[in-house]
């Protein structure tokens, strides 16, 4: 059972990092600065080895948990975060931010480019996953944090996850990638390409120069009620709207009528009100590009971890499939790693990570707690 | 919770194993193995399990677990990586036993497998005298509801071993009452053996 308690109201902070020679990126290029927007929960132990990096996924942000002030809905993963939730706050401190790229308060091609005064637009440099990781290593460092008990987060969040072991194994206790692939297929490929062409093909888009002009609304809808489709399953969609029809009366003659058409016009519609389409486009294009092993044999993918790892997949998932997950497990296997996967039976497709909050609680809590004591093994369970 | 009683093959398998050893259990199931080689001889462990619902109460009891079967479980692990690989009942389950069996001498440097034995005397008298699929202790299914794949005996299993030059180094034999020794092939319900590769 979920504890009833979250963790209140909650505020998004920032951070401004400012390295000597510039933030540089895995392009080559830098950013003189970046900021992180980021939320926090619990309290740091004193010998700091407490704290959890959570990470999140294309259109989430740093408010993973808990209320703003005013606001109905809660954090995006509110039901896992809190005391006595899986990420108990009563033991732990968590940390979630906002990637790189992102336009929730981070760095991202909305920000003011210094050198112009303007938003960055498409004058903002190609990011990847590994630029995202680099710099939530910055805040951690900001926190005098030098290990992370865990990094866990479902689909781009689970790619931070792995590039958080590739490009810093000796900074993290565990890891819990969910959802999630070492590298898209073309399938995951062709379905970001749609959204990103919905995107540019919006005559407001303007090569990316739309802020301050109307937004290209309809471009970004479309977008993300493609993702949508993707995130659900054919089950999850038959039970949830069937065959239904909102209303019977048509007023014209391709208006949407059935419940399915509604609920992804809802999400559309209201995705622009709250996201940029072009942090929309640099994310999805990091995460296609996301290939951490590349050319180099899987067994060396995760050379110099000792990280304990947990995957966790769901099986009606067909956007990340679960032989996806068990390609981590393998690599994990090549290196001999302490290695836990299970694939959650779920109906709800990719959404499932948001949704099956008691499987994932149970998975998450006892590998937390065995983690964080260091134990071989744990003395009573069942509880 | 854990254990009221140790079950008697769980007994022997403790016993064999060396302290700190690394053990890789295929088909752990709930994990109770598992977690008693870890508390009472400090191995590091790792289980290999098909049943969602056991992968749970092993994440409950702390152990690391993959949720996978075991015809495709062993391939990615390197040679030698682990000193004992434990097949407990489940030998008779996997779909491809050879491949399996042959990869687990590969990937432990001593492999500890656990089977019933088909040729136990009240299977016999099932099969020869009653004309009956024999269902016994140690063989509880009927034949629609039996997820055993292979029937093998105990001496079908030592004359495979001497016929492919794998090595029996330790064998116990066990029924209802404990363990045996005189004519197994006959009087054992079960037997578990200790082997390791052709050198």
């Amino acid at each position: 059972m979920v504890s009833q308690k979250g963790v209140g109201i909650v505020e998004t902070q920032h951070a401004t990092f400012t390295p000597p020679g510039g933030f540089i990126l895995e392009s080559g290029e830098k950013l003189d600065s970046v900021t992180l927007a980021y939320e926090t929960y619990g309290r740091l132990n004193q010998e700091k080895t407490n704290a959890i990096l959570i990470t999140h996924a294309l259109s989430g942000d740093a408010h993973v948990a808990g209320y703003h002030k005013g606001a109905k809905k809660p954090g995006w993963w509110d039901e896992m975060i809190g005391p006595g939730r899986a990420f108990d706050t009563e033991k732990y401190f968590i940390i979630c931010s906002n990637v790189l790229g992102g336009c929730k308060g981070s760095t991202g091609p909305c920000s003011i480019n210094p050198k112009t005064g303007k938003p960055y637009a498409l004058e903002f440099p190609i990011i990847s996953v590994g630029d995202m990781v680099d710099c939530q290593a910055l805040l951690i460092d900001h926190f005098g944090i030098d290990k992370l008990l865990t990094v866990a987060g479902g689909s781009m969040g689970g790619m931070q996850v792995i590039a958080w072991l590739v490009n810093h194994p000796d900074r993290i206790r565990s890891a819990i990638p969910i959802s999630t692939a070492l590298k898209h297929s073309p399938q995951q490929i062709a379905f970001n390409e749609v959204g990103r062409q919905a995107i540019m093909a919006d005559p407001h888009w303007k090569s990316g120069n739309y802020y301050g002009c109307p937004l290209p609304a309809r471009g970004l809808s479309v977008a993300r009620m493609v993702g949508h489709i993707t995130y659900m399953s054919d089950t999850s969609m038959t039970n949830k709207f069937g065959r239904t029809r909102k209303q019977d009366l048509q007023p014209l003659k391709f208006t949407p009528g059935y419940e399915v058409e509604g609920y992804l016009h809802y999400h559309g519609e209201n995705f622009v009100k709250r996201f940029d389409a072009n942090s929309y486009l640099y994310i999805t294009k990091a995460i296609d590009d996301f290939d951490p092993a590349g050319q180099r044999p899987l067994g060396e993918l995760f050379k110099g971890v000792s990280a304990k790892i947990m995957v966790i997949a769901f099986k009606s998932d067909w956007l990340y499939p679960a032989y996806q997950a068990q390609e981590i497990v393998r690599a994990c296997k090549m290196r001999g790693l302490e290695t836990t996967y299970c694939e959650v039976d779920s109906t709800y497709g990719h959404d499932a990570f948001l949704l099956e909050i008691e499987e994932q609680t149970c998975l998450v809590k006892h590998f937390l707690k065995k983690v964080f004591n260091g134990y071989a093994v744990l003395d009573q369970y069942g509880e | 919770m854990a254990n009221e009683s140790v079950r008697p093959d769980h007994r022997i398998i403790l016993d064999w194993i060396q302290p700190n050893a690394l053990v890789l259990d295929l088909g752990c199931g709930t994990g109770e193995l598992l977690y008693m080689l870890i508390r009472e001889k400090s191995v590091r462990g790792q289980g290999i399990e098909i049943d969602e619902q056991a992968i749970y109460r092993c994440v409950e009891k702390g152990l690391n677990v993959i949720h996978g079967d075991l015809d495709s479980g062993l391939t990615d692990y390197l040679d030698q990586s682990f000193d004992y690989v434990i097949l407990n009942q489940t030998l008779q389950q996997v779909r491809h036993l050879k491949p399996v069996l042959e990869d687990s001498l590969r990937v432990g440097k001593k492999v500890i497998l656990g089977f019933p034995n088909f040729a136990y005397l009240k299977a016999r008298i099932q099969l020869s005298i009653l004309g009956k699929a024999p269902v016994t202790e140690s063989l509880p299914f009927t034949w629609y509801e039996s997820p055993n794949l292979h029937f093998l005996s105990i001496s079908d299993f030592l004359q495979y071993c001497s016929d492919s030059g794998i090595t029996v180094e330790r064998r116990e034999f066990l029924n209802e009452r404990g363990r045996i020794s005189i004519l197994p092939n006959l009087l054992a319900q079960s037997g578990i053996f200790l082997v390791s590769a052709p050198k």
